[in-house]
């Protein structure tokens, strides 16, 4: 039941953040999203990750993107302002049909016949990306139904290195937490490639950002 | 080259800036003790409980980021200079390497830390997992701090 309610949450948290114009409020619902996905992941007994997403998705990126914002301004780009011309556009047509149904002259009738064929094709538009989204969407649930259960112990992801890991683990790194066992000693080579990644990242932001009149 | 009318008015912003922050500034010095030693906690405890170096980094960078943020740009730069975080961002990162290397050295292969003491395999193992934890959260720590610094507005911008 709360599995549901938090996915709820989840999807208003997503689409919430989309189509908020403000992108100080759109960034904080993002936190939101973040904070109730690692609900989920605790839910799921997924501790580390879960610590992960509150840590990163909640905290650090949220204020990373709040730095960011600081140098543009609050106000969403002007996609969303030119979707509001067109509704203004559709609703300039329904006018001239109007004025068309009260016997406005010509060169009215054409203006208006440009703008239908433009709201035509912004609607075959938004036909085709609804139906991309369709097709993606149910060719994603019909990849969930070949997968197995929750916690499914006959799972090929639990079948493969995952009982040895279980097992071995402790006796052969010490560390109590597997996910940490894995992380820093058997997969040591991987982490230590994390950390470069982000070593590379916060040299990149000094190489692009960081002023020159200050040194 | 500074205007001496700017300068007036940047004095200006700044002590209203001041004023307006009080409470900013108290509870963030309430707060940040904690969750640096949170942060500390969390990257110590990498082996026995969920979390670790990563995750301990980011927190040790969220409260830094919460210290300029309450205290300004200038207060934050005298705490944690450019250059400190420069070496301590690439130093994680070295830390990490240099056990690597230092298991070599000893005789196993890379990263291998069951070699680095000699005649016990659990406490060097156990060391070598703390010696990168603390290296990753070193890192990822001082990165976070210098993405903030370099990426947020400053006044004079």
């Amino acid at each position: 039941m709360i599995d549901f309610i938090l996915l709820f949450f989840l999807v208003v948290c997503a689409i919430a953040a989309v189509r908020m114009k403000d992108l100080l409020s759109a960034i904080i619902i993002l936190g939101a999203y973040s904070l109730v996905m690692a609900v989920v992941w605790t839910r799921m007994n997924a501790v580390d990750v879960a610590f992960t997403e509150a840590s990163v998705g909640a905290g650090i990126t949220s204020v990373l993107l709040l730095a960011a914002l600081s140098r543009t301004q609050r106000g969403e780009d002007d996609r969303r302002r030119r979707t509001e011309d067109r509704r203004h556009d559709a609703e300039d047509t329904r006018q001239d049909m109007e004025d068309r149904r009260r016997g406005a002259e010509e060169r009215r009738r054409k203006t208006e016949f440009s703008t239908r064929t433009k709201k035509t094709g912004i609607s075959a538009h938004s036909l085709l990306s609804l139906i991309v989204v369709i097709v993606t969407g149910a060719v994603l649930v019909y990849g969930t139904i070949d997968m197995p259960d929750y916690g499914d112990p006959d799972a090929p992801a639990n079948l493969h290195v995952a009982p040895r890991y279980i097992e071995r683990s402790y006796k052969d790194t010490g560390a109590e937490n597997f996910v940490t066992a894995v992380l820093a000693s058997y997969r040591g080579y991987d982490t230590l490639g994390e950390t470069t990644v982000i070593f590379t990242a916060g040299i990149c932001v000094i190489l692009l950002l960081r002023r020159k009149r200050e040194q | 080259m500074r205007y001496p009318a700017s300068e007036k008015k940047e004095r200006a912003m700044k002590e209203r800036i001041a004023g307006e922050n009080i409470i900013r500034k108290v509870i963030a010095r309430l707060l940040i003790p904690f969750i640096q030693l949170y942060g500390l906690y969390v990257i110590a405890h990498g082996e026995i409980g969920p979390g670790g170096g990563f995750q301990g980094g980011v927190i040790l960078g969220a409260s830094m980021i919460l210290y300029v943020i309450a205290f300004g740009m200038e207060e934050g730069r005298k705490r944690m200079s450019r250059k400190i975080n420069d070496l301590l961002s690439s130093t994680g990162v070295l830390i990490y390497g240099g056990i690597g290397l230092l298991c070599i050295l000893a005789g196993g292969a890379y990263l291998e830390y069951d070699i680095l003491l000699p005649g016990s395999p659990g406490l060097g193992s156990h060391l070598g997992i703390y010696g990168i934890e603390i290296g990753v959260g070193i890192t990822v720590a001082a990165v976070m701090i210098t993405i903030f610094f370099e990426t947020a507005r400053r006044d004079n911008d």
